[in-house]
């Protein structure tokens, strides 16, 4: 039993007593203790059946996940006004990316305007580790994480590496308009064009 | 009654026995299950389902998957235990708690027109609640052959906190049990539920509760550390202590497992046929039930035939709203249960509502019986449930404090109970 009082000054031995109240009378024989704590159970037991429910969890593959609007999921490649991919195969993304998950084989274009494009554009989603550093490094916009889409299981590695025809068929939530929250800039400027 | 009807039903006795008690496994498993989920705010298990039917029922079919998993299990005899020992104890376990029920009443003897009665217990012994406690100490055998048999040190520990505390709690509760045996002056268990049928000051059931207020108590606390579950689970200690079956993986740890739960069937059992009334139901003596089954016997089977149907629309109409909700079988468990647990049972009993008139000779002692059993089942089911309630309640005793509250506030307070139903008993005679 613990010391309920303290005499003379403390010892200075790093130990520091506790006093702890002496328990009462009904706290000893549990009795009542015990009915107040199934009270407390069953309480939650009956407000989860018949009432407002406290249950957090959601029922996963049938009813999709609510993720907070920033959330970073799987990645899509953007395209210009014409269909093809804003990526100019620059290689900012691959050299930001700190798993090393994106590989990028760059080829040239027949449009003399646009000095190169990705030949192939492949995201391995085993190796992603979901940093965003591709996104931020983008200087055209051509990559987001905004799909709302996250890896499934799969039996085959090669399930999980997009290719670039699958990250250009993705599509990002409904656009916010510009000044919205959430909302991004118009695209504009001259560099644009290069895009 | 013939000899070869005496022989029949001499083995159906303990067959319909055992079969009552364990139906109740699964449900119990259940009922822990997803009690303990909705009193932690989760949702408990809902996703196993029967292939083909979709067959959920809200999760009562993981207890089939999780025997047919550990069924199906790989068998594994470490190397360094005893071997004889180690695979009896999973029996034992099992077969102590099986035990404990054959002389359990779940319905008065049932008296059949030809004038043969016929004992509604698994063996028809006066021994009562004398067999009942020998069995619940063979209980601890099982556990301590376990725990030595496996040759590992925390298993022997596990299993000598077993011993430590069934040894400390079968005092108390031989004690506080003893109360209720000087209050009803007998330890057979038909003649203590018979005689809880009688009503004090002419209202009052006269219950083991009603005369042992204090001993019920106490036996439901002792009963509770005999089962070897939460707040005295202190033998399994499954989360820091190891416990005395940690060398056992499979069916014979299933054994352990389901031994647990029929432990908790036998000891709620006990405790409603002692201290809240077995198989009575308040205020309907047998003979009142028999008297009015020609008219009550019409009658309920058309109020459940209506019940089974209203049931199966409830189901159709959970049927309904779910059908679209998932792409497999499970689409098809609202119909399916629709039939099993509404239409079905529905039919069989306007069939009988019509095949049986309730004047029939047999229809009186045999709806008694039926009705009987129902409530002992109800009551005992009830009983579990606050053992299972207990458990995801309170916090597991230390140690210390595991010896202390046993040995030091409930024998003395059982011996005092004894004495106090003795004084009494002597006053009133």
């Amino acid at each position: 039993m613990m010391a309920t009082t303290e005499a003379g000054p403390r010892p200075r031995t790093g130990v520091t007593p506790v006093s702890r109240r002496r328990r009462t009378l009904s706290e000893r024989i549990y009795v009542v203790e015990v009915a107040r704590g199934l009270a407390i159970t069953i309480r939650h037991l009956l407000r989860n059946l018949f009432g407002r429910s406290a249950i957090g969890t959601s029922r996963f593959p049938e009813t999709a996940p609510r993720f907070p609007p920033r959330f970073r999921s799987r990645h899509r490649l953007l395209k210009k006004e014409d269909g093809t991919p804003r990526c100019t195969a620059c290689m900012c993304c691959a050299t930001a990316c700190p798993a090393g998950c994106i590989y990028i084989e760059a080829a040239e274009t027949p449009d003399p305007t646009v000095e190169k494009y990705p030949k192939t554009f492949d995201i391995d989603a085993l190796v992603c580790i979901y940093c965003g550093f591709c996104v931020e490094a983008c200087p055209c916009d051509a990559i987001r994480m905004d799909t709302g889409l996250f890896p499934p299981a799969g039996l085959e590695r090669a399930e999980f590496v997009d290719d670039k025809d699958t990250l250009l068929a993705r599509t990002g939530p409904k656009e916010p308009a510009a000044g919205e929250p959430g909302g991004v800039a118009p695209l504009s400027g001259p560099w644009l064009k290069k895009c | 009654m013939s000899p070869f009807a005496a022989t029949i039903v001499l083995v159906a006795r303990p067959v319909v026995a055992a079969v009552l008690f364990l139906n109740l496994l699964p449900v119990l498993i259940w009922l822990e299950r997803k009690g303990s989920a909705y009193m932690q705010d989760r949702v408990g298990p809902n996703r196993a389902y029967v292939p083909g039917l979709g067959l959920r029922m809200g999760g009562l079919v993981h207890s089939l998957a999780d025997v047919l998993k550990l069924a199906t299990k790989r068998e594994l005899l470490p190397a360094h235990v005893n071997r004889r020992f180690y695979l009896m104890a999973p029996f034992f376990a099992l077969f102590s708690a099986l035990l404990a029920y054959a002389v359990v009443p779940f319905a008065d003897d049932l008296r059949l027109p030809s004038g043969a009665v016929v004992a509604l217990r698994g063996i028809d012994l006066d021994l009562g609640i004398l067999w009942v406690l020998a069995a619940g100490s063979i209980s601890v055998f099982a556990i301590v052959l376990a725990g030595w048999a496996s040759n590992n040190k925390y298993a022997l520990l596990g299993g000598l906190r077993a011993t430590a505390q069934m040894v400390s709690y079968e005092v108390a509760l031989v004690l506080a049990i003893s109360g209720a045996v000087l209050a009803f002056g007998t330890v057979d268990l038909a003649a203590i539920v018979r005689s809880q049928g009688d009503l004090l000051l002419g209202f009052v059931p006269k219950w083991g509760i009603v005369l042992q207020p204090f001993g019920f108590l106490l036996v439901a606390a002792t009963a509770l550390a005999e089962t070897n579950r939460a707040p005295f689970d202190l033998p399994e200690g499954e989360s820091e202590i190891v416990g005395f079956h940690v060398e056992y993986s499979g069916f014979k740890f299933a054994m352990f497992y389901m031994a647990e739960y029929m432990h908790i069937a036998t000891q709620a059992a006990v405790l409603v046929t002692v201290f809240l009334g077995g198989w009575q139901i308040p205020w309907m003596t047998t003979e009142t039930l028999v008297s009015s089954a020609p008219w009550i016997v019409p009658a309920g089977l058309a109020a459940s035939a209506a019940a089974f149907a209203l049931v199966g629309a409830a189901c159709l109409r959970y049927h309904a709203r779910n059908r679209t909700r998932w792409r497999d079988s499970r689409r098809r468990e609202g119909a399916v249960l629709s039939v099993v647990l509404g239409f079905l049972p529905a039919a069989a009993c306007a069939l009988l509502f019509f095949a049986v008139p309730g004047d029939a000779p047999a229809a009186g002692p045999v709806f008694a019986a039926v009705a009987q059993s129902t409530a002992f089942l109800v009551k005992t089911l009830l009983v579990a449930w606050i053992f299972i309630w207990i458990r995801w309640t309170l916090p597991r005793f230390r140690y210390d404090q595991l010896m202390t509250l046993g040995w030091r506030a409930l024998l003395p307070l059982a011996i005092l109970n004894l004495f106090a139903t003795a004084a009494v008993a002597l006053l009133v005679g």
